[in-house]
């Protein structure tokens, strides 16, 4: 199936935590159906505020169940203050990276324990709740003005395809394509009245948290090079990162051929310098055998 | 789990058929000449090449010199398009509808963005074309109009010589994108003298993906999407898939012959799936006029789950069908035919298109129904708006906002 992590399926085909927890301390729902997922987390507390039980209800897609059956798990035996800091790249990362294109199902769960986390803190949440009240920049999947803008700050995004990817907007009709690169160019205007410091950024590109960067090397990993290897038998694995170099240890096939891993080195460097950061190396950590290959018979 | 899947996604693709493979076989070992050689080796593939075209011309009921064979229905259809619009040159206008394949409908978008004008028809709550607003839109300006003979997504047939009564009127070139129509539904070209392109695909009627044909008229325009050598009487060029089209012809043959009884035989496994999905879950849907459908199609909206869900876990158990049309369930937009019908959002997300074949067996049927039934019922169970949550009102509210919204598109 299309792109899934073994984790990511295992989650979706035996979700862990479904139903409703009838003693919950608390709840916390976001989505609707109009944008085409939704979902209710339940939290049970003990006197010191940690969670002792979680379980989820989900309308939406493979991943999106996914995310919540992982969030739940993330969450059992945590405190409420430990447990409010999980960010979607964290659920991501504990299915084994999603597509790109599937982020928003994290940013779902994650919006539905922050909810929980504001209800147990008393904060009021009407204005970020009103969703169906609220003007939509995206009529398609119902997605208000405010989510746009803090996806797009929250995770750095400089495109529309970006916001797509993390909140659906801009994924039907298209037509608020126009309104979407607007939003893009006002965030981004009032970006350096922000107190934080900027960080280190190549040609534009977004600079990535080491977690944040290590995703997205697996996942172009994961969607160009390891697919083409597989075929030969061969494998990739992301041993490390360190300093923008990227190490990496070739298996299968691949680690017996000195000549064709250098220009996997190359190739794979070219894929994500262009994907990722043009700053990135690719270092090949792979113990070669010493001798050469002839080339492949035609 | 068996190795071979339980297949419902017939409108994607059909398997070969033991008569296509067993038709190409001689073939592979022996007449794989060229088709343009002059030597008897190479006549040799090229006589296999004619009596496959007289085989398809047969089942359209048209002459062999008007079918061009090519590499499918996207190139049958862009070859269309673009041969009418050079043969109308000073005709700036196409119609076309917002529920056709994406090899019209981006073609024509595409035009559309360099100089064309372009009117999507709308469809009702059925699937259906209104016959006044193309009354309305079309005018001498009209190079063109393209209408798909029956719906991939929903099955729905279109009122093909109604429209092409129209276009003719106004003097407008008649294409008409018969991929889903063609194995399914009787195709008498004589019967339909408006129709100047026809599109047809072969691995949707249980030949080999790769090969298709277009109907062209004798006096409508004709312009080669692809240049280079006199194939197919220069219409296009490149050394013929030799291969593809005996298969073409020989699935074309068993059409021809058996139709009446293929089209039984799907339409009583349908109506047997779509009895047992009803009869056994409460708030399925079925998207598209009942009526005017193809035999062999349903597109069931299972309301308050997600398809994609419901299409991974199918597949889980080896079941393969389609939530919207192939090309996009990778994607995670919702079908653009459902939404130009307006079908409610609770049901959009949840809708799976199940195809059954002249093959499908009753056995394959009544499996598919109950494990339907089982994983529908997991997922609702699932969902926050299951039985007892039904959040009355607001998909109304969702629904009037894409009215609106597509109003003022409009």
């Amino acid at each position: 199936m299309i792109g899934y992590s073994v984790k990511l399926k295992d989650h979706f085909i035996n979700p862990r935590n479904v139903g409703v927890l009838p003693d919950a301390s608390v709840v916390g729902e976001v989505g609707s159906l109009s944008s085409g997922q939704a979902m209710k987390l339940f939290l049970k507390l003990d006197e010191g505020e940690n969670i002792v039980a979680a379980t989820f209800q989900v309308f939406g897609s493979p991943s999106s169940i996914a995310a919540a059956s992982a969030l739940t798990e993330m969450l059992k035996g945590k405190h409420l203050d430990t447990a409010a800091r999980i960010t979607s790249a964290d659920i991501s990362a504990h299915l084994g990276g999603l597509p790109a294109e599937k982020m928003h199902t994290c940013v779902l769960a994650m919006e539905a324990l922050e909810v929980a986390y504001a209800r147990a803190r008393g904060i009021d949440l009407e204005n970020e709740l009103d969703e169906d009240e609220e003007f939509h920049v995206c009529r398609c999947y119902s997605v208000p003005e405010h989510k746009i803008e803090r996806a797009i700050r929250d995770h750095n995004l400089t495109d529309i395809q970006g916001i797509t990817h993390y909140t659906k907007a801009g994924g039907g009709c298209t037509s608020c394509h126009v309104d979407l690169k607007a939003i893009l160019g006002r965030v981004h205007a009032e970006k350096p009245a922000e107190a934080k410091p900027a960080p280190a950024k190549a040609e534009g590109k977004p600079a990535f948290s080491n977690l944040a960067l290590a995703q997205k090397i697996q996942e172009v990993l994961d969607r160009e090079i390891r697919p083409g290897l597989a075929m030969d038998g061969g494998d990739m694995e992301l041993v490390d990162i360190r300093d923008n170099k990227v190490y990496v240890t070739l298996h299968g096939h691949c680690n017996s051929c000195a000549s064709s891993s250098a220009t996997m080195k190359f190739f794979v460097q070219d894929r994500l310098r262009e994907m990722v950061d043009p700053t990135l190396e690719v270092i090949d950590t792979t113990e070669h055998s010493a001798e050469l290959h002839a080339p492949p018979m035609r | 789990m068996s190795d071979q899947p339980i297949y419902f996604d017939n409108n994607s693709t059909t398997f070969p058929a033991p008569e296509t493979v067993e038709a190409i076989l001689p073939v592979i070992g022996e007449g794989w000449g060229n088709p343009s050689s002059t030597h008897s080796f190479g006549q040799k593939a090229r006589y296999e090449v004619e009596k496959a075209r007289e085989a398809v011309a047969r089942m359209l009921n048209c002459t062999p010199a008007e079918l061009v064979f090519n590499s499918g229905a996207t190139e049958g259809n862009n070859t269309a398009i673009y041969s009418a619009l050079e043969g109308l040159p000073e005709r700036k206008h196409i119609i076309t509808t917002r529920t056709e394949h994406a090899s019209v409908l981006e073609v024509v978008r595409y035009l559309g963005d360099s100089g064309y004008r372009v009117t999507e028809l709308s469809v009702d709550r059925l699937g259906h074309i209104d016959l006044d607003e193309l009354r309305n839109e079309i005018s001498g300006d009209t190079a063109l109009v393209s209408l798909m003979w029956a719906n991939n997504e929903t099955g729905v047939i279109s009122p093909i010589s109604a429209a092409g009564d129209i276009a003719k009127q106004f003097g407008a070139l008649f294409h008409v994108d018969a991929v889903q129509a063609a194995g399914k539904l009787h195709i008498d070209l004589t019967e339909h003298a408006a129709i100047d392109y026809l599109t047809v695909s072969a691995h949707k009627f249980h030949g080999l993906k790769g090969t298709g044909a277009l109907f062209v008229r004798k006096d409508a325009g004709y312009t080669p999407l692809l240049r280079g050598g006199h194939h197919e009487n220069g219409r296009r060029a490149g050394t013929e898939a030799v291969l593809g089209i005996v298969a073409m012809g020989a699935a074309a043959r068993m059409v021809s012959a058996k139709l009446d009884d293929y089209a039984m035989h799907m339409r009583a496994m349908r109506d047997r799936l779509q009895n047992g999905v009803l009869n056994t879950l409460d708030d399925v849907v079925v998207n598209g006029d009942q009526h005017e459908r193809l035999p062999n199609t349903v597109n069931a909206g299972f309301k308050y789950i997600d398809g994609e869900a419901l299409l991974m876990m199918m597949d889980a158990e080896n079941i393969c069908v389609s939530a919207g049309s192939a090309c996009k369930s990778g994607s995670m937009e919702p079908s653009h035919v459902l939404l130009a019908m307006n079908v409610p959002l609770s049901a959009i997300h949840g809708s799976v298109r199940f195809c059954t074949s002249r093959y499908t067996s009753a056995e394959e049927v009544d499996e598919l129904v109950q494990k339907t039934a089982k994983i529908v019922k997991r997922l609702r169970e699932m969902s926050p708006f299951g039985h007892d949550h039904k959040p009355a009102g607001l998909t109304h509210e969702a629904l009037q906002r894409h009215r609106d919204y597509f109003a003022q598109a409009k």
